[in-house]
């Protein structure tokens, strides 16, 4: 499998290098759907030139990212493209190790579940994959990563949410290796860049658990005991991380202005995102309250979800990187690449989606009208704001609905995995399912 | 009660000016402290002394410029610890204003138009477009934000301005450009504050209260051509204020306050004039000079005569013997002088008008040796770039310019994208200060040190992304545009001919304002024309819609996942029919088996 792969990273590199010789990557750089205020490479610059004029980058409202990011181009910033595109290929193999491990363990469970026999109704062996079924699936997850326009974008506008990706990627292989310090490391690192992927912390801990066989119960004292263990090793690497932010800096200004600003969304720059047309068009006395509400959606889900899905923390994990993407208050489309690269994982619950054909014409048409009407409302004048917002909420509306449906199909792939295919009423004639 | 008072002692005639504007307290109006007041204090009387002029410059472009200036001298001390209560020449309201903040400098102006150096030259006394205030606080104030920010209240009500509208979002603290003008012991910015207003639109109510704090108010001398209805039909008008401790000689043994009051304003003599070009005090101003202000110890008319030794251009009457010379703005000038003092200036009729009339159209005018000029590039609402264009007309001498933008928080300035090019190289600045600006608090402050070379055109650019800002925080009129404030560039230009050191010398109060310290060269202010941004602006007419659109598309995310997390799949069961059911309960009463 190495030679498949070893191509791709190739074909891929090529890409990206010459999309950084053409002229484009000016115009790529620019897109308010590719970076962000935190993450466009324009302000990471700006805080390494303010750095040589010897301002603190954190003194202004331009320079949003974290210590170590300003520190790690301060070295490498004549290196900067060869940086992104080594992000995105750690990211890509990161992808790939993990999702092989992941299906070989898929396998493994499936043939204890075959020991045990009459596990799963005899009707159901259409549902599960063999083994030579799932070959393709690491290279496939790989592909959609590397060959993903919104990721190809991202890299050569150089937005560090390459980085963060990186981060996060080598969160999950880590964690599906089985490694609780590394994973607690880098979802640390992944936290600190930005807040959000704190809610990978349940499936995480689930996927650990599950490796070492403690039982989620919370009665136990193993439960509790891993629980407290992972937790410290997480809080621990925190607590170094900010300090070691302070000592680079020497200040503490670089908590508003990060974390201060991801949380209160002053910069209302457009986005793909819910949250800039929302608070520039709020009433000033509701703000507040709406901001929590906004805040609170990303983090809301996390209990629910694993308490549904605490046998299958992977899937968890996917949809928690969706969520987290749909309502984060400054997205680019750099981070639905990495939710979408793990699509092919669940390539076996395509025969239970519902509107999969619907929700990928939106994606496309939306992806092509952002351009389009960015550039009738700023440069033409011939439209305005509404219509770039229509398209932001049609976009995020597809999104929501992508993935719900697969988690519709996944709950309902489990169920048939129980009670078998083909359904039959009780007077033997066909059944249909529904939600109750 | 004080001017009671001074009427029993019987030394002068007291006039109090604009007791109104700030009122004497209560206490004093009821006479509680009158034996305070009758204790005959063995302290000297504070000294006081006021002087008028007007200059006239014909300019080439056959525009006239008119600069009045007034200057109040005041020998006293506002920071002492008995407060200053006998005011004569001084407006009590700015006395007061300087004692209850704390003041050591005061420059205020407010300026209609746009002073167009390349065409008129420099002007005696330059300001910005819109309202200018810059303050130099006493070391002693603790808070000088919210004495700063009382202050600009304060001077609002005074000259019925809108400087209630500056605030931390417009106010910076610049680190050179802008030294105290008197006495300096200490030059920490940390005491000084600098805004500007670009869209202040200046105008009768700001004139009105200006007028009253000359001690003949506009009843006599000359303030009484200051009639709106003229002054503000014309192509530039500015008015300012300045307040600044000065020496009184050369040991600097003793200090006094100087207030000085100018007012500039050109004519644009082509538009009012019917075609003529001539012009007389009357036709400008629709009011001739009958004497002098009879509290000012000298009252003078100065017309600029240089390029006029020999009357080849324009005609001057009536014809005055007295001719004086003065240096200013680093050149040699010669001025007619009409000294109102002087009974024999007003002539048999007893009024003095003043008439030029123009012989030939041609003439040209020395090049002003610094002018600068600004813009905004670029197109679209996302990203721009200002640029700053300075000019060094100077054949052979390169000399340095302090260069300040002050520019708005929501046009995000990226400094990396700052260049300095002179003649197609880089020109790297000595000294650059940068502060970045704060959403919603503070601008971005750019100030640097540029050396310009010779005869050659300096570029300073800057790119900058213009912020979509909460639909509350925008202008009732946003797609006019935002305006950014004019770019400042001081410098010292090299002056061509000596320039006068001697601040104790007798001068013309125009040439005398912005103090030398050397005789080669000499100090300049310009100031660029305001910017107007155009901003991204969301839909005003949507609030409700957007949020219940947004709103919805949570909820639809919350909706659909709520569903899936709380029920479960079951098969479905049809429901049986109405009729049936009916039926099977009609059958269940009577006992009979039901209808399947």
């Amino acid at each position: 499998m190495a030679a498949p792969l070893t191509l791709l990273l190739v074909v891929a590199v090529t890409i990206r290098a010459a999309l950084y010789r053409s002229s484009l990557a000016e115009v790529i750089a620019e897109r308010v759907e590719v970076v962000s205020p935190i993450t466009a490479w324009k302000r990471v610059i700006e805080g390494l030139a303010l750095l040589d004029l010897g301002v603190s980058p954190y003194s202004g409202d331009v320079f949003h990212e974290t210590p170590l990011v300003i520190y790690l181009f301060h070295f490498l910033v004549d290196y900067a493209e060869i940086t992104f595109m080594l992000a995105d290929v750690i990211s890509a193999i990161a992808l790939y190790l993990a999702v092989k491990e992941y299906n070989k363990q898929v396998v493994r469970k499936k043939q204890k579940f075959a020991l045990e026999a009459d596990r799963y109704p005899q009707d159901c062996l259409e549902l599960i994959r063999s083994p030579k079924e799932m070959l393709y699936i690491p290279l496939k997850v790989a592909m959609f990563y590397l060959l993903n326009p919104f990721t190809i974008l991202s890299c050569v506008a150089k937005s560090t949410c390459g980085l963060n990706n990186a981060v996060i990627s080598l969160f999950i292989l880590t964690t599906i290796k089985g490694n609780a310090l590394l994973s607690a490391v880098f979802l640390c690192l992944a936290t600190y860049q930005s807040i959000y992927p704190l809610t990978l912390c349940a499936p995480a801990m689930l996927y650990l658990m599950q490796r070492q066989y403690i039982p989620v119960n919370y009665r136990r004292a193993s439960f509790w005991w891993f629980v407290v263990q992972y937790l410290f090793m997480y809080l621990g690497s925190l607590f170094v991380l900010i300090c070691l932010s302070f000592f680079l800096l020497g200040s503490w200004d670089y908590l508003p202005s990060v974390y201060g600003f991801i949380l209160s969304v002053p910069d209302l720059t457009p986005n793909i995102g819910l949250f800039w047309y929302f608070f520039a068009e709020m009433f000033e006395h509701f703000r507040l309250f709406f901001l929590c509400v906004f805040q609170i959606n990303v983090f809301f889900y996390t209990v629910p979800l694993s308490i549904k899905l605490k046998d299958h923390p992977v899937f968890l994990m996917f949809m928690q990187l969706a969520v987290i993407s749909i309502f984060k208050s400054y997205p680019t489309v750099g981070d639905i690449a990495l939710y979408m690269a793990l699509l092919p994982v669940w390539s076996h619950l395509h025969r239970f989606l519902r509107n999969i054909f619907l929700v990928s014409c939106v994606l496309l048409a939306c992806s092509v009208l952002f351009p389009v009407l960015w550039h009738l409302w700023i440069y033409a004048g011939s439209a305005n704001s509404n219509f770039y917002y229509a398209i932001t909420l049609l976009f995020n509306v597809a999104q929501i609905l992508l993935v719900s449906d697969y988690f519709y199909a996944f709950l309902r792939r489990e169920h048939h995995l129980i009670h078998g295919l083909y359904l039959k009423k009780k007077d033997g004639s066909e059944a249909t399912l529904v939600l109750k | 009660m004080h001017s009671y008072f001074w009427l029993l002692i019987g030394r002068w005639e007291a006039t109090e000016v604009d007791e109104a504007a700030l009122g004497d307290s209560a206490a004093d109006k009821l006479g509680v402290r009158a034996s305070d007041t009758f204790v005959l204090t063995p302290t000297p009387q504070p000294k006081d002394d006021f002087q008028e002029e007007l200059v006239i410059r014909p300019l080439h472009s056959g525009d006239i410029y008119a600069s009045f200036q007034f200057r109040t001298l005041w020998e006293t001390d506002f920071m002492r610890e008995n407060k200053v209560s006998h005011y004569r020449l001084f407006p009590k309201s700015l006395g007061q204003v300087i004692s209850k903040f704390s003041v050591r400098e005061l420059h205020i102006s407010f300026t209609q138009g746009y002073w167009r150096t390349m065409q008129w030259g420099q002007p005696f006394l330059p300001s910005p477009p819109g309202a200018e205030l810059w303050v130099w606080f006493q070391d002693s104030v603790t808070d000088v934000d919210a004495a700063w920010k009382e202050l600009t209240n304060v001077l609002s009500g005074i000259f019925c301005a809108s400087l209630n509208f500056i605030d931390s979002t417009n106010t910076v603290q610049p680190s050179a450009s802008f030294k105290p003008l008197g006495i300096v012991n200490e030059t920490d910015h940390r005491f000084l504050r600098y805004a500007t207003l670009p869209r202040e639109i200046v105008c009768t109510e700001n004139l009105t209260p200006w007028k009253k704090l000359l001690p003949c108010g506009s009843k006599a001398g000359l303030a009484v051509l200051l009639k709106s209805e003229k002054l503000f039909h014309s192509s530039f008008f500015s008015q300012t204020v300045h307040i600044r401790p000065v020496c009184q000689d050369r040991e600097c043994k003793t200090t006094s306050w100087e207030l000085r009051q100018t007012l500039n304003v050109v004519f644009d003599l082509h538009t009012s004039g019917q075609g003529k070009r001539e012009w007389s005090l009357f036709k400008m101003f629709s009011r001739t000079l009958t004497e002098a202000c009879p509290l000012a110890s000298s009252s003078k008319i100065y017309i600029d005569v240089t390029d006029n030794p020999q009357e080849e251009y324009f005609e001057l009457s009536p014809a005055t013997p007295l001719l004086s010379q003065a240096v200013v703005l680093g050149d040699r000038r010669t001025f007619s002088v009409y000294d109102l003092t002087q009974q024999v200036t007003f002539g048999t009729v007893r009024s003095l008008n003043l008439l030029i009339r123009w012989k030939s159209t041609e003439g040209d005018m020395l090049r002003p040796l610094l002018h600068a000029e600004r813009y905004v590039a670029g197109y679209g609402l996302q990203t721009g770039e200002i640029h700053t264009v300075m000019y060094n007309n100077h054949p052979f001498r390169s000399f340095p310019v302090l260069l300040l933008d002050s520019v708005p928080w929501y046009l995000r300035l990226y400094i990396h994208t700052l260049t300095v090019t002179s003649k197609g190289k880089d020109n790297t600045p000595s000294y650059i200060h940068y502060q970045p600006s704060k959403d919603r608090m503070r601008p971005h402050l750019l100030e640097m040190l540029v050396q310009l070379p010779p005869h050659s055109v300096t570029e300073v650019t800057v790119q900058f992304e213009r912020a979509l800002l909460k639909w509350t925080e925008y202008t009732p009129d946003p797609n006019h545009g935002f305006y950014v404030g004019s770019s400042v560039i001081s410098a010292l230009v090299p002056s061509s001919v000596a320039m006068d050191t001697n601040i104790t010398q007798e001068q013309p109060l125009f040439s005398s304002f912005f103090p030398c310290k050397e005789e080669s060269s000499y100090f300049v202010r310009v100031y660029t024309e305001p910017l107007l941004v155009n901003l991204p602006t969301p839909d005003f007419s949507m609030p409700y819609n957007v949020i219940c659109l947004t709103c919805t598309v949570v909820a639809v995310g919350y909706g659909s996942l709520y569903n899936l997390l709380t029920r479960s799949f079951q098969i479905e069961e049809p429901n049986p029919r109405l009729a049936k059911k009916i039926a099977n309960f009609i059958r269940r009463i009577r006992g009979v088996p039901l209808l399947s």
